[in-house]
């Protein structure tokens, strides 16, 4: 039975666009095995309980956090990380709305907020304020009080994100 | 973080989920895991085996029943009961709660499912399907079996579903006129219920459950009982819903007392029936 149970796995996945092959413990969190075996450390490990939203990823154009998923759990899955937003080395017009609105202080919370932002605009290219912040309800920032975050990603829906304020 | 060794299987079908899952001592099933992955952090829960469900694509669609029930698999995800058309048209209280659980990262993995299953009193949906008089099937080796949601949730993260065995469906009858309520208090805009209450008015009667009050949803018989009749002004909810407070036996907690929880059991049950009344619709 292909089936039986193992205290490990060899998974094959798609991380950024590109074909992964790997062999992880069922026990490894996806974010650690992200960070750790993949080297890909723009995702963040901010609370571990599944809170904070620092590790959100998109798994099948879904944004989820990676934390509260083990690394087996995604095996033939496409995933997209922070890094491969910008595939081609040039900012995304929502990263530069971060950078254009002054959407970060720390950045710690920033990665998250991008993967679900982009999760967002992906689905509803021109959200409201309100519907941006039910997105990001799941992100949690201790610096900016979310203000210029909202702001940013309403301003990449009204197609000037890469204004300034 | 470091979590305890486990064993892990994804099997294809859902005999084979049954086999392992009977074939295994300390065998759980895994859904979205948006609960187990994380008392596994806890350590609070130590299974030995995880049965991941992913690959059951039986359990992932919402579709209708030949005698016209709503059935939702046990896979589904918040998120897909939330853009259900099936569901808007049959019973759309579940998307509108379904779209208050946690937040979309987690309503994006979290299952229907899941969230029964683990049968923690303070989930939305356990209260919700006691009102909607939802009934539950039950997979295992001998056969199926289909529970009603007053006998499913036994106790505190304890279910109608045995060892070796798996949900696979929960069915809820459409609304055909009746009027589905939700109310609560949370800790926070989307946080976790401190008391909640559902209620549905239907031309067959009230049927009112009380969620976080007790160790599974508590039926709120009495003030079902005096609102036979017909007539559902304010005035009549609230005299009907005297008493229900004193009823309980609520935990005292952090996010409040016993007394409190009796009284806010009161006022969310009769914002819930109000709710229901209002969006019946006449037959």
């Amino acid at each position: 039975m292909s089936a039986a149970p193992a205290a490990s796995r060899a998974i094959s996945l798609e991380v950024n666009g590109e074909a992964i092959e790997y062999e992880v413990h069922a026990r490894r969190l996806l974010v650690h095995f992200i960070r750790d075996d993949l080297g890909l450390t723009g995702t963040h490990v901010g609370c571990d309980t599944g809170n904070c939203g620092a590790c959100t990823i998109h798994l099948e154009g879904d944004s989820v956090k990676s934390c509260m998923l083990l690394a087996v759990q995604a095996d033939g899955a496409r995933i997209l990380t922070v890094e491969g937003l910008a595939g081609d080395g040039e900012l995304t017009t929502l990263q530069s709305a971060f950078n254009e609105h002054h959407a970060l202080q720390c950045g710690y919370c920033t990665p998250g907020m991008l993967m679900s932002a982009a999760a967002l605009l992906e689905q509803n290219p021109h959200p409201t304020e309100d519907e941006v912040r039910v997105a990001l309800q799941g992100n949690i920032c201790r610096c900016t009080g979310y203000v210029n975050i909202i702001e940013a990603v309403v301003a990449v829906g009204e197609g000037r994100g890469d204004e300034p304020n | 973080m470091l979590l305890r060794e486990v064993d892990y299987a994804r099997p294809a079908t859902v005999e084979e989920a049954i086999a392992l899952l009977a074939g295994h001592e300390g065998a759980r099933a895994l859904a979205g895991g948006q609960t187990l992955v994380n008392v596994m952090k806890a350590r609070a829960a130590t299974p030995d085996v995880l049965v991941d469900l992913a690959d059951l694509e039986e359990l992932r669609g919402i579709g209708f029943s030949s005698d016209g029930l709503l059935e939702i698999g046990a896979m589904v995800t918040y998120t897909q009961l939330i853009g259900s058309s099936e569901v808007e048209v049959a019973r759309p209280i579940l998307a509108e709660v379904a779209a208050t659980i946690a937040d979309v990262q987690v309503r994006n993995r979290g299952t229907v499912g899941g969230n029964v299953c683990v049968s923690d009193p303070t989930n939305h949906l356990p209260p919700l399907l006691v009102a909607l008089g939802a009934t539950f099937t039950i997979r295992g080796a001998g056969g199926e079996r289909v529970v009603p949601a007053d006998e499913f949730f036994v106790g505190v993260y304890v279910t109608a579903v045995g060892e070796g065995e798996l949900l696979t469906k929960i069915s809820v009858p459409p609304a055909s006129g009746a009027g589905d309520g939700f109310s609560g208090v949370t800790v926070g805009a989307h946080g976790t219920y401190v008391v909640d209450a559902a209620a549905t008015v239907s031309g067959e009667g009230v049927r009112i459950a009380v969620g976080c009050v007790a160790a599974t949803p508590v039926r709120a018989t009495e003030m079902e009982d005096g609102l036979s009749g017909s007539d559902f002004s304010e005035d009549t909810v609230r005299e009907a819903a005297k008493g229900l407070g004193e009823s309980l036996d609520p935990p005292s907690d952090v996010h409040g007392s016993a007394d409190y929880r009796r009284s806010v059991a009161e006022t969310s049950a009769v914002r819930a029936v109000l709710q229901a009344v209002e969006r019946r619709k006449p037959s």
